[in-house]
């Protein structure tokens, strides 16, 4: 019933939302429509249907698909802020509006489908709905450089689909031979469970194809090219949606692979494999992030690094890196969605992105200005903030096994961490520059995620903690 | 089974990684496209056997789209828009066609090695034919990555689905669940590209995506 709720609420607004030609209420309407998903989704904890041919909900799936309707939610209220403001400006056109809410409710929809697939093939018809209409709201505004971005992300995107579309007629092969022909070899509560038969040569190399087919979409160097051209050119919002919930559910169908080739005693281990991806992910982005002049495309870079320190988390494994990977993940969901709220009203307010054209903004706009060094404080990892711990939590782990890796690890998070506190303080401080109009933000949003954020660095809820070490287990 | 349907599914495969081939050499953008066309019709035979000796009815659903989709539908969309574009001469190639093709023969002595022994367990048919799906999907890369053209990147991309959709047909007993989805992302993917070449002929007067890297995002 809740399940059905998650699925049949974003799709119908879908509908509704692109048949709907009032562009004010479009806007409320989308932002109810998120509001029922998280309410339905947030039921999941509680109902807890049995696994179907199709659909599933477990442990590991509810995290996500909270956290996606969530910052699904925040996302659409300060959607409505911005688009009015493009509205104004004359940047889109009421036709090109409607276009985008249908869009956004169909990828919270694909979203929303890929989390709760319990079919390795559904999985994958959900993660290209989703990177399609994401392409498609990166070009909206039709200049050069979001066409160029639009264009690269559709190629690389579907190269990497294409990739992963074949790992997953690989795992369907090594599982036929052991559950039988039809769905049930390619659900994932069969899978994992009769894993230990499965031929291991094949498993390994459809583990590769996967690896390299979703980790395109989860932005891991050097399959990454697409991504900080995606973030700076489309509207904000669908930068904080990219950062915050795409890259996750790329990441989640890795997971779930993952620990079907963990359960095989025969397969390769994969933990080697996604380390080196991590760690060179974060490496690159850090250095890449000095010499940024974009803000969007700096986070974009931004969001490189933390997803090769996730997935650099996951790929060491056991409980401890598992639960700092898990709660990395939510806490730079959170952050850096936020971040972009606020580089969206900044660059309104601006007029521009580039960034030695944005000076002294805590003087100018101190709201927005320190919003901004609130969340490039969390997003660096300094102390009082939740990914400060994370990320120490994670260094810790990998010295106690590999303390190499925890050098080369450290040091790539200072460079990032240099790098992102010399742009601050030329956006934030000093004189101010340019334009001081002052746009009509949303600041409910911004403020929900950092206080999370912070709460989330101080005191962890035991309830909470418990049930991500709980996840943290399953994940292996 | 009997050899000789081994041996006509071996043929369509076999013959799918050839037309690759010649998509690999055209010089000229009409014949790209008809060589399209020929490569969904071989694609859709190759299924349509696969139908036959598996006695799998849905499969000729999944023959059937890529008959008219792939093999009639598209390839007249393209050569519309071709027309329209007035980009029916030339192909510009990043690389050589002979280096190309030499490129080509090792993707598919690659697919070869790698494939065969992996998927020994699986039965000849699946095995073989899995082993040239990966040759046309590495063949279909690599024309993406040496066409500098728009239209040829789409063309290499359709034959990458093209080499899915046959080592989807050569999993045995697969659920319809996927063959379907693929037909329909390739629509989707198609309104997607006409969407895109449209807009990109607007702005540049090109399809050349070389043009599109003067847009590069970082400006000082």
């Amino acid at each position: 019933m809740l399940v059905g709720a998650v699925l049949i609420i974003p799709a119908a607004s879908a509908g509704l939302l692109a048949a709907l030609p009032d562009n004010r209420a479009t806007a409320r309407l989308n932002a109810l429509a998120s509001f029922l998903t998280l309410v339905a989704a947030s039921g999941l904890f509680v109902e807890r249907p049995q696994p179907g041919h199709y659909l599933i909900v477990d442990d590991l799936n509810v995290v996500f698909i909270v956290l996606s309707t969530f910052v699904g939610f925040t996302t659409s209220l300060f959607s409505g802020s911005y688009i009015a403001h493009e509205l104004e400006t004359g940047r889109l056109t009421p036709l090109y509006l409607r276009f985008y809410h249908a869009m956004y409710q169909t990828l919270m929809f694909g979203m929303n489908l890929a989390l709760l697939s319990n079919n390795i093939g559904l999985m994958w018809v959900a993660i290209e709905l989703a990177t399609l209409t994401t392409v498609l709201m990166v070009g909206i505004y039709r200049t050069p450089a979001a066409l160029e971005a639009a264009w690269k992300y559709f190629l690389l995107g579907s190269v990497g689909i294409a990739l992963a579309l074949f790992g997953t007629i690989l795992v369907y092969l090594a599982a036929h031979s052991v559950v039988g022909e039809g769905l049930d070899a390619m659900a994932w509560n069969v899978l994992v469970r009769r894993a230990p038969e499965f031929d291991p040569a094949l498993l390994n190399l459809a583990f590769l194809f996967l690896l390299l087919g979703y980790g395109t979409k989860v932005g891991l160097v050097p399959l990454h090219a697409w991504l900080p051209d995606a973030h700076a050119e489309g509207p904000t919002p669908i930068s904080a949606v990219l950062s915050g919930l795409l890259l996750n559910v790329a990441l989640f169908a890795v997971l779930r692979f993952k620990s079907v080739l963990a359960a095989n005693p025969g397969a390769f281990a994969p933990g080697p494999l996604m380390v080196s991806l991590g760690l060179i992910s974060v490496i690159f982005a850090s250095f890449m992030l000095y010499r940024r002049h974009d803000i969007k495309r700096m986070f974009g870079y931004s969001s490189i690094e933390h997803m090769g320190i996730v997935t650099f988390a996951f790929g060491m494994g056991g409980p401890l890196a598992n639960f700092a990977g898990l709660l990395h993940m939510t806490l730079h969901s959170l952050t850096k969605s936020a971040i972009f709220f606020c580089v969206g009203h900044i660059a309104q307010a601006k007029g521009t992105q580039h960034m030695p054209d944005i000076r002294g903004l805590t003087v100018s706009h101190p709201v927005l200005g320190w919003g901004l060094v609130l969340g490039v404080a969390a997003i660096a990892g300094l102390p009082p903030m939740g990914i400060f711990m994370t990320e120490f939590l994670i260094v810790t782990t990998t010295f106690a096994r590999h303390p190499l890796l925890a050098v080369a690890l450290g040091l790539g998070l200072l460079t990032g961490f240099g790098a992102l506190l010399l742009r601050l303080n030329g956006l934030a401080f000093g004189d101010p520059h340019g334009s001081s109009a002052r746009p009509k933000a949303s600041f409910v949003p911004v403020l929900a995620h950092f206080g999370l954020v912070l709460v989330a660095g101080i005191w962890l809820p035991p309830a909470l903690t418990e049930w991500f070490q709980h996840v943290a287990r399953l994940l292996r | 089974m009997d050899r000789l349907a081994l041996d006509v599914a071996h043929l369509f495969a076999g013959g799918l990684v050839l037309v690759s081939f010649m998509l690999l050499y055209q010089d000229r953008m009409t014949g790209l496209v008809n060589n399209f066309a020929l490569h969904a019709l071989v694609v859709s035979l190759a299924v349509a056997w696969q139908a036959h000796i598996q006695h799998a009815p849905h499969l000729y659903i999944t023959a059937a789209i890529a008959l008219v989709v792939k093999a009639i539908v598209i390839p007249f969309a393209l050569h519309r828009i071709i027309v329209q574009l007035g980009i029916h001469r030339t192909i510009e190639t990043v690389v050589g066609i002979g280096q190309t093709m030499l490129a080509g023969i090792g993707l598919v002595a690659l697919s070869i090695i790698v494939m065969l022994p992996i998927t020994a367990k699986a039965g000849t048919l699946t095995q073989q034919d899995l082993a040239f799906a990966l040759s046309v999907l590495l063949l279909g890369l690599l024309m993406m990555i040496s066409r500098r053209n728009a239209v040829s990147q789409v063309v290499g991309f359709m034959s990458i689905e093209n080499g899915l959709i046959l080592a989807a047909t050569g999993a045995k007993g697969m659920p319809l669940v996927v063959e379907i989805s693929v037909a329909f992302s390739i629509l989707i993917a198609l309104i997607v590209i006409g969407v895109f070449l449209f807009r990109i002929r607007e702005r540049f007067d090109t399809v050349d995506i070389h043009a599109l890297h003067e847009y590069r995002g970082e400006r000082p």
